[in-house]
């Protein structure tokens, strides 16, 4: 019965843990209304410049849809709507980072396979160099030469004195 | 084996190469806009000569709706007169030629209406909200809406009369 009681309090600690830890989270990543734009404003290509974004661009269009997801804000739109509005307007172009659906996930996915079939390449490269006996420290298993084991030994000998 | 390494090099670089040609292929000034076939966002606009104007007020009629700058040069200067001219020949058929300057100020936008000889109605969005809501990306670009308030086309660039009359006579 006491254990019972005990993993209910743990349980309940644990889940107003997680609740104060969201909340905090939340405030955090939503920061205020000119944090939001300059976010929102972040993920937009400027029409007129193409290659910055709203947020970074110093034209008067960029500057015209900054005060404009600042004023959607205001009257209490979601960065989420106002994001589709703005792709409602000028297609995905506008959005810097292509949106994770349909073909556009080879867009995300290419660099990582690119990525991760280079690596598989060099693992394999070096497995097989290893197997070779040229790896960096060659083929221990082999016996050594005797010309130059005597040698060693001599050598050895004679540092020891 | 060195030809299985040539035939899988062969295979990773057509469709890079193909890529490379579509990519060539394109113009990347020229953007689909999304807007076509849809309802024209509305707007409301006041115009240098005091007037006003909305595409509410408009429903019914076909509507030529340019964005330009008095600093576009030398396209917004080459189009206008084509715009006049369309205005004038078709005013009397349902026809409204609006013209929306973008990006300026008002003194060198009525200058240039003075110095084109402009009758039809122009009006500045100073905020640009007109412009962003018709996904504006550079001066001049032109909309052609439907008595219904739809999109028929969108063009970017400076107009000719071949191609006003062609699409206003599509909307008629």
């Amino acid at each position: 019965m006491q254990n019972v009681k005990g993993e209910k309090q743990r349980w309940a600690v644990c889940l107003l843990l997680a609740m104060v830890l969201g909340v905090w989270s939340s405030s955090i990543l939503a920061g205020s209304i000119e944090d939001q734009t300059l976010l929102l404003a972040a993920e937009l290509r400027c029409p007129v410049c193409q290659n910055l974004s709203v947020a970074d661009s110093p034209s008067e269009m960029a500057t015209q849809m900054r005060e404009l997801i600042l004023e959607k804000l205001k009257n209490g739109e979601t960065l989420e709507q106002i994001r589709g509005y703005f792709v409602s307007r000028y297609g995905e172009w506008i959005l810097l980072a292509p949106t994770r659906k349909g073909f556009n996930w080879i867009a995300w996915l290419l660099p990582l396979g690119v990525i991760l079939g280079g690596a598989g390449i060099i693992v394999l490269r070096i497995r097989r160099a290893i197997r070779r006996g040229h790896g960096p420290n060659g083929d221990a298993s082999r016996p050594l030469d005797p010309r130059y084991a005597s040698r060693l030994e001599a050598e050895l000998k004679e540092s020891e004195r | 084996m060195a030809t299985w390494k040539k035939l899988s090099l062969l295979l990773s670089i057509i469709p890079l190469l193909l890529l490379l040609a579509y990519g060539f292929k394109t113009n990347p000034r020229e953007v689909p806009s999304p807007l076509v076939g849809r309802q024209a966002p509305a707007f409301a606009l006041s115009m240098f000569d005091g007037s006003s104007n909305s595409l509410e007020a408009l429903r019914g009629k076909v509507v030529i709706l340019n964005f330009w700058a008095s600093w576009c040069f030398p396209a917004c200067y080459e189009e206008a007169p084509h715009l006049e001219a369309a205005w004038q020949t078709y005013r009397d058929r349902g026809v409204m030629v609006i013209g929306v300057d973008i990006q300026d100020r008002d003194t060198e936008a009525k200058a240039f209406i003075e110095r084109l000889k402009l009758s039809f109605p122009n009006g500045p969005d100073p905020q640009g909200k007109i412009s962003i809501d018709y996904g504006i990306y550079g001066v001049p670009e032109t909309f052609f809406i439907r008595k219904d308030g739809t999109i028929h086309y969108k063009h970017v660039g400076a107009l000719d009369a071949k191609l006003l009359k062609a699409k206003i006579e599509e909307m008629l």
